[in-house]
């Protein structure tokens, strides 16, 4: 696959991987911000390929792990009225809320469905002018265009049927509230691509100005991932800190200027609590006063909510980069993915559903033995 | 049959005299003069042999002496017609696989349709023929039936029930408790194709070439390998739901070994691996419904391999990884990246991913 395929190439991985040893002189810790990325790190190896004192941690970039409890709870109880059709990506189904999660809503009669996009909840709004279609806004600025677009489009059409259930966020904010944690380890960033390709990477100097990190505009593949780590080393063993692309077959510098017109046309700025982390001010987007009428959380009165996390969850902490995964005591015990605590578990992007899917329960050792036969 | 997703019906013709109805009405389960016509004109001249035309409340035929493997499997899906197949050759061709990857020759079949009222009797007959050629070619006899049909908004239009019955093999025992330490890891062709080509029908995803299911019966090809190497052969499965990751997870559990496989020689279609991508879904967790994978004695492997590339189904099939005493019930990948991961089994479906 064009694009792709160059970009798993092996030998050139163990290349790149044998300049990062060569260049390292001491530890450093590096957050990649983006699911997507953890993902593919875990996926991949690429944690196992580094020098012993270079570390990733993960951050908290997975739109499914840090949407509010309280608002999970909110898009059950809305897709459980009759005469709703809540519309949702995929992973926020089994995210579980206080008391169930959107399987057990449509196990029990609430109409919730999967769609790759939210023009399809446009549509299906269109098909079904006696119900009230609901999607389930969630992301960071990657899926946002599209969310503004389906209310953008609706407005357009008139349609009185569709609402958006809003929780965006947004990556810079999420950096400067990492910075200024009295118990930040972060020393440089791996930016995520996908966002960047939206919005460009001029949010970024003034942050690795201020804070004095490296922050490398990185991709998703292994050889994105290895050349995003490379740079980020190679500004730290200098004592240099700034912006830097490595996913210039993606992402310039202004990014896509149509979708931040219409994200400015739909969207404004909001304080946003984040799931395990709290409330960053600034830091998500919320419907515009022109676009007030299609906000889902105007639409259905909902109250009398009692949202109550899981004590034994640390999805804070890993989210933070605080702990790893497996440092949580409930981690492979009382928390799996088939009976999650918190959404990091749920997602294929949440850290600890990687650590769980790759098997990274067994030490290190035991998972670099476990490949002897192969040889 | 048309290749490309639903057939054309328009210039169907129907072997069943459409009388009064062009659909499926509650009639037509209730025993009466309507169900009779259903089996009179469609069922019977489609799957005609001598245990069936009987039309007993039960079939009667002759199996020969030795042990007998026995098998269901009830078939929901949707869409009904997609490319490579319809839900008919599904309901053949599952059943007859469970048998054959049990180390039987499947021999008869059962088929009960619940129909939901309003079906269109055309796209019954299509089906009806599909299950009839995928008999055929599989070498079965489809020799019971029933029919039920229930209210319009209580049904997906078809669902099917097939179950059969197979001869075992002499001296063939395999299992999925018998993987052995040694043992070569075979597969016998592309994975997640079925999968994927239902998916991209569901989510109007098009292609420079169509995805098609690999829909086939493998009691052929099974029968060819048995033939030359049976008494190497210890454990057999189609992967079908879960795809390959399931089945290696379920063997490696049910053997108490460790599964150790080459991501980079586990043969994927560019566009399969295309769709995935794009999804956010990975390959090893998608459906097939005409593969087959073996583990066979090492010394074994390479007359088991040039057999399966002799045989139309078995083309592309590769030798993928090994068992190992290391890591006991799990399954372990090479990366191309020369890493190693685990491969767990899904929880449930394979959720798509936000971004």
């Amino acid at each position: 696959m064009k694009y792709l395929t160059e970009f798993r190439n092996g030998e050139i991985a163990q290349r790149m991987a044998r300049e990062i040893h060569q260049v390292v002189t001491r530890p450093w810790k590096i957050m990649e911000i983006c699911g997507g990325q953890t993902h593919s790190i875990i996926r991949n190896g690429i944690d196992q390929m580094l020098p012993p004192g270079i570390e990733m941690i993960h951050g908290p970039g997975c739109p499914v792990c840090v949407t509010p409890l309280a608002l999970i709870d909110k898009a059950l109880a809305i897709a459980a009225q009759p005469g709703v059709i809540f519309c949702s990506f995929g992973d926020m189904l089994r995210v579980p809320g206080t008391d169930a999660d959107l399987f057990q809503i449509k196990g029990r009669g609430g109409d919730v469905r999967i769609v790759y996009s939210p023009l399809d909840a446009v549509e299906l709004a269109v098909k079904n002018p006696d119900k009230q279609v609901v999607f389930f806004g969630v992301g960071f600025e990657t899926t946002a265009p599209a969310n503004a677009m389906s209310v953008h489009l609706a407005k357009r059409r008139g349609l009185k049927n569709f609402s958006l259930l809003v929780s965006h966020v947004l990556v810079p904010p999420a950096i400067e509230a990492i910075m200024s944690s009295p118990e930040n380890r972060v020393q440089a960033f791996l930016a995520a691509g996908h966002v960047c390709s939206v919005m460009g990477y001029w949010e970024y100097p003034p942050l690795a100005d201020k804070f004095e990190i490296p922050i490398v505009v990185t991709g998703f593949e292994p050889l994105d991932l290895l050349d995003g780590i490379r740079r980020a080393v190679i500004q730290l063993e200098k004592g240099e800190h700034h912006v830097e692309n490595a996913y210039e077959r993606i992402v310039t510098y202004a990014g896509n200027l149509e979708a931040q017109r219409l994200l400015a046309e739909v969207f404004e700025p909001t304080d946003r609590a984040w799931r395990g982390i709290g409330v960053i001010p600034k830091s998500g987007w919320r419907l515009n006063d022109k676009y007030r009428d299609f906000d889902a959380e105007e639409r259905f009165q909902i109250s009398g909510i009692h949202t109550e996390e899981s004590p034994l969850c640390k999805a804070g902490d890993v989210l933070r980069g605080a702990i790893k995964p497996a440092e949580s005591p409930a981690f492979g015990n009382e928390c799996t993915p088939r009976h999650p605590l918190g959404a990091t578990m749920v997602s294929s992007e949440g850290a600890c559903a990687a650590y769980f899917n790759y098997g990274r329960f067994l030490s290190a050792e035991e998972l670099a033995s476990a490949g002897a036969t192969h040889a | 049959m048309p290749d490309h997703g639903a057939p054309d019906f328009s210039n169907w013709s129907c072997p069943l005299p459409l009388r009064d109805y062009p659909t499926i009405v509650m009639g037509h389960g209730g025993g009466g003069k309507l169900g009779n016509e259903l089996v009179e004109y469609l069922f019977l001249p489609a799957f005609r042999n001598p245990a069936l035309e009987n039309l007993g409340d039960a079939a009667v035929f002759e199996l020969g002496p030795g042990r007998l493997a026995m098998s269901t499997d009830s078939f929901v899906v949707q869409p009904l017609f997609f490319p490579g197949g319809s839900i008919g050759e599904l309901a053949v061709n599952g059943t007859v696989n469970d048998l054959a990857v049990s180390g039987a020759d499947p021999k008869f079949l059962s088929a009960s349709f619940i129909l939901e009222e309003g079906f269109p009797l055309a796209q019954l007959a299509a089906i009806v023929n599909a299950m009839a050629e995928a008999a055929a070619k599989a070498g079965v006899r489809i020799v019971t039936g029933d029919t039920k049909v229930v209210e319009r908004g209580h049904g997906d239009g078809c669902y099917i029930n097939t179950a059969g019955v197979g001869a075992l093999r002499q001296n063939i025992s395999v299992g999925p408790a018998q993987a052995q330490v040694g043992d070569v890891v075979l597969v016998s062709g592309t994975i997640g194709d079925h999968g994927m080509a239902i998916m991209s029908v569901r989510e109007g995803l098009e292609f420079e070439s169509q995805i098609r299911s690999d829909c086939a019966a493998l009691n052929g090809m099974i029968a060819d390998v048995l033939d030359a190497v049976g008494t190497s052969v210890h454990t057999m499965r189609d992967p079908t739901r879960g795809g390959l990751a399931s089945t290696l997870n379920e063997i490696a559990t049910a053997s108490n070994v460790g599964i150790e496989i080459d991501e980079a020689k586990v043969p994927v279609r560019g566009e399969v691996q295309s769709a995935c991508e794009l999804l956010g879904l990975d390959p090893v967790y998608v459906a097939n419904e005409g593969k087959a994978v073996f583990f066979i004695a090492p010394e074994a492997a390479d007359r088991a391999l040039d057999i399966l590339h002799g045989h139309p189904l078995g083309r592309d099939a590769a030798r993928i990884g090994v068992v190992t005493t290391q890591h006991p019930r799990m399954l372990v990948a090479r990366t191309a990246m020369g890493s190693n991961r685990v491969i767990a089994t899904q929880i449930g479906e394979q959720l798509p991913r936000i971004c």
